[in-house]
């Protein structure tokens, strides 16, 4: 019978299953990171357990940790403390951590498939909810808690229940200047932040095959905004392309290898629990204008007027949400002016993303009402090869802010963080109350739209650029 | 892990949509490495003013609702982050129960690994729970587990649902670890095979 890349994935890595129980599914991968480990390696101490597999547990530190100054000890004792935890724990228990001044440190969910260590087929699990961006590679890959993180270490499997499935079908070409970053707000925009709620979705249709494995990673990255705990896409040729010569691939030929990668892909003919069809050809830059990822619209639409709002809840819900963002109904987005941009983060932190925003930049400088410009690379590696293409060159001469990898201003753990009433153009993931300081507004765009508002001073139609 | 069986408590109401792990415990209580003491953080930013006090516009802060142990919410609550310091939070402060439409699922997850049950109902279950809930001072449900069902002041019950494993786990309060620890050679030799 025709299967799809999920029921693969799932059929080939349960270990045991019994009637009325979750299934022990094997985890291939498991990253690590020091916001949600310690715990979980304490729990390990306190029963006298081991790590079951070190070598298939790979930690890295990236929320908590400064962007600038990295020589120096962070300021602040308590991010400190819990990096040096992380190192401790993962030298008592001999997992490999990519530290602070690791030339293959980054964000987690940026160096898992940069080194090589996500691949085709495999389960991957992280105490991070955008664990998802791994799918890309067709990986199926989830977020976890930290009593789950415990449970993996300790066992290399963890209890699951089987997921329904949602292919979420792209029909159409992406017109020039729109990327998957609007696609994927698009999409939660249509199905709602719960709309994928118990669903594992795979991504499908002729957009997607068109995709650069970057451009899915950003776009499985959000799957967790969609409310699904996993996005997939099928492995193909631009996944094999992607992986070749990457660090960590096993060491067996080529053709063998792609050839495993290729048989996970979907078969024709499968069929999934529920199916959405977008299609992208008519797709505009998206901007969010409320608290919540699924608040979208496109540059040319306004915020919402309430009276327009049928659902009860969902009126409640926008007129809180303006409230809290400081904006007006009905008022264009073209009108909204951003004084603080930050680009960088696990969804548009990639090489690919800093081009973007560089080919924006380049021969402009940041308008007067724009206090600053972040631009925080994903990796160590991400950040080298910016400045082999002297990128770097061009976001200081257009007045940005150059910085270290990490999560920085996404999360806003680090010193990165937003005054209360700022409001930033940012190419992360949520847009959520005080999510980048408190009393502070987001607004989610694409790395092209964050340069040009940077730029502007006010979002702009990035599709009607003038390139210098 | 806390064992669940049946409780009986204060119920607060929480009108939201969409409530996030950043609102129910903000990044910056993150960086701690233990599991306890999360109790003064959460709903920071909602709960207290600049100041440090108490805001009164918080409904839950209301005297009526002291030691609550149930909460009452609206859809997708727990939705964003995996952090489980989310519920432990919840749990510090006092909540042993949530109720609403639905909830996002990793933070569903993470509820019951640590002895919270959140049961899901109906939304119009729901609705007039937060009618009865704001119209009597101290109201008070019974979550009764083995039985699957509520019981209200006035004696009616509403049936839910939950995952049978779960409800088995939580109700021994059982080490998820321990339990499939019971397989370890299954793991061994499924290991081997690859």
């Amino acid at each position: 019978m025709a299967k799809n890349i999920y029921e693969k994935i799932w059929e080939r890595h349960v270990v045991h299953e019994e009637p009325g129980q979750d299934a022990i599914l094997y985890i291939d991968r498991h990253y690590v990171h020091e916001v949600t480990s310690a715990q979980a390696f304490e729990g390990l101490r306190l029963a006298g357990r081991k790590v079951r597999r070190p070598e298939r547990t790979f930690a890295t530190m990236d929320h908590n940790i400064p962007t600038t100054g990295r020589s120096k000890p962070i300021e602040d004792p308590l991010s400190q403390q819990q990096v040096d935890t992380l190192e401790a724990n993962c030298r008592e228990f001999g997992v490999r951590c990519f530290d602070m001044n690791d030339p293959d440190n980054g964000i987690v969910h940026v160096i898992g498939p940069e080194l090589g260590l996500t691949q085709p087929g495999m389960t991957i699990v992280c105490g991070d909810s955008h664990t998802a961006t791994h799918g890309a590679l067709g990986a199926l890959a989830f977020g976890i808690g930290t009593s789950e993180v415990e449970h993996v270490l300790a066992t290399q499997t963890l209890l699951q229940k089987k997921s329904k499935t949602m292919e979420v079908r792209l029909t159409g070409k992406l017109p020039r200047g729109v990327t998957s970053k609007d696609v994927i707000l698009a999409i939660i925009g249509k199905i709602g932040t719960a709309g994928g709620t118990g669903y594992v979705i795979e991504y499908t249709g002729e957009a997607v095959r068109q995709m650069t494995m970057e451009q899915r990673l950003t776009m499985c990255n959000m799957t967790i905004e969609a409310g699904a705990r996993a996005g997939l896409v099928s492995p193909d040729s631009i996944t094999f392309e992607y992986l070749k010569g990457r660090k960590y691939l096993p060491d067996k030929p080529w053709d063998e290898l792609v050839a495993g990668w290729s048989s996970w892909a979907s078969d024709a003919g499968c069929t999934y629990d529920a199916r959405v069809e977008l299609d992208v050809s008519a797709l505009e830059p998206q901007v969010t204008w409320g608290t919540s990822p699924g608040m979208v619209t496109g540059i040319n639409g306004k915020t919402p007027v309430l009276a327009e709002i049928k659902n009860a809840n969902a009126r409640l819900a926008a007129e809180k949400a303006l409230a809290y963002m400081g904006l007006p109904e009905g008022l264009p987005m073209t009108e909204v002016r951003p004084n603080v941009v930050y680009i960088g983060s696990c969804t548009n932190g990639r090489i690919e993303d800093l081009r973007d925003a560089a080919r924006v930049a380049k021969g402009y400088k940041k308008a007067g009402g724009v206090d600053y410009v972040l631009i925080v690379p994903g990796s160590y590696r991400v950040k080298e090869q910016a400045e082999a293409e002297g990128l770097d060159k061009i976001f200081k001469s257009a007045g940005f802010e150059w910085r270290e990898p990490g999560c920085s201003m996404c999360l806003a753990m680090n010193p990165d963080v937003l005054e209360p009433g700022d409001r930033c153009a940012a190419t992360s993931n949520r847009n959520f109350e005080g999510r980048q300081g408190k009393g502070s507004r987001t607004h989610l765009v694409s790395p092209a739209m964050a340069a040009a508002a940077a730029i502007k001073g006010h979002f702009v139609d990035v599709r009607n650029w003038e390139f210098k | 892990m806390k064992p669940f069986t049946v409780l009986t408590g204060i119920v607060a109401p929480l009108e939201a949509l969409n409530v996030d792990t950043d609102q129910i415990i903000p990044k910056q209580f993150l960086k701690r490495i233990e599991r306890t003491g999360y109790e003064d953080f959460l709903f920071f930013d909602w709960r207290f003013r600049e100041d440090g006090s108490l805001d009164p516009d918080f409904e839950m802060n209301a005297a009526r609702y002291k030691g609550a142990s149930i909460l009452l919410t609206k859809d997708n609550f727990g939705c964003g982050s995996s952090r489980e310091h989310a519920p432990w939070a919840l749990d510090n402060y006092g909540f042993r129960c949530i109720l609403a439409p639905s909830y996002a699922d990793i933070f569903f997850n993470n509820c019951f690994n640590n002895g919270i049950l959140p049961i899901v109902l109906p939304g119009g279950v729901i609705e007039q729970l937060f009618k009865e809930v704001r119209a009597k001072d101290g109201y008070q449900l019974t979550v009764d587990l083995p039985a699957q069902q509520i019981v209200k002041p006035n004696g009616s019950r509403i049936p839910f649902d939950v995952n049978l494993f779960k409800k088995e786990c939580l109700i021994n309060g059982w080490d998820q670890i321990g339990l499939t620890l019971r397989h370890e050679d299954k793991i061994a030799a499924f290991e081997k095979r690859r």
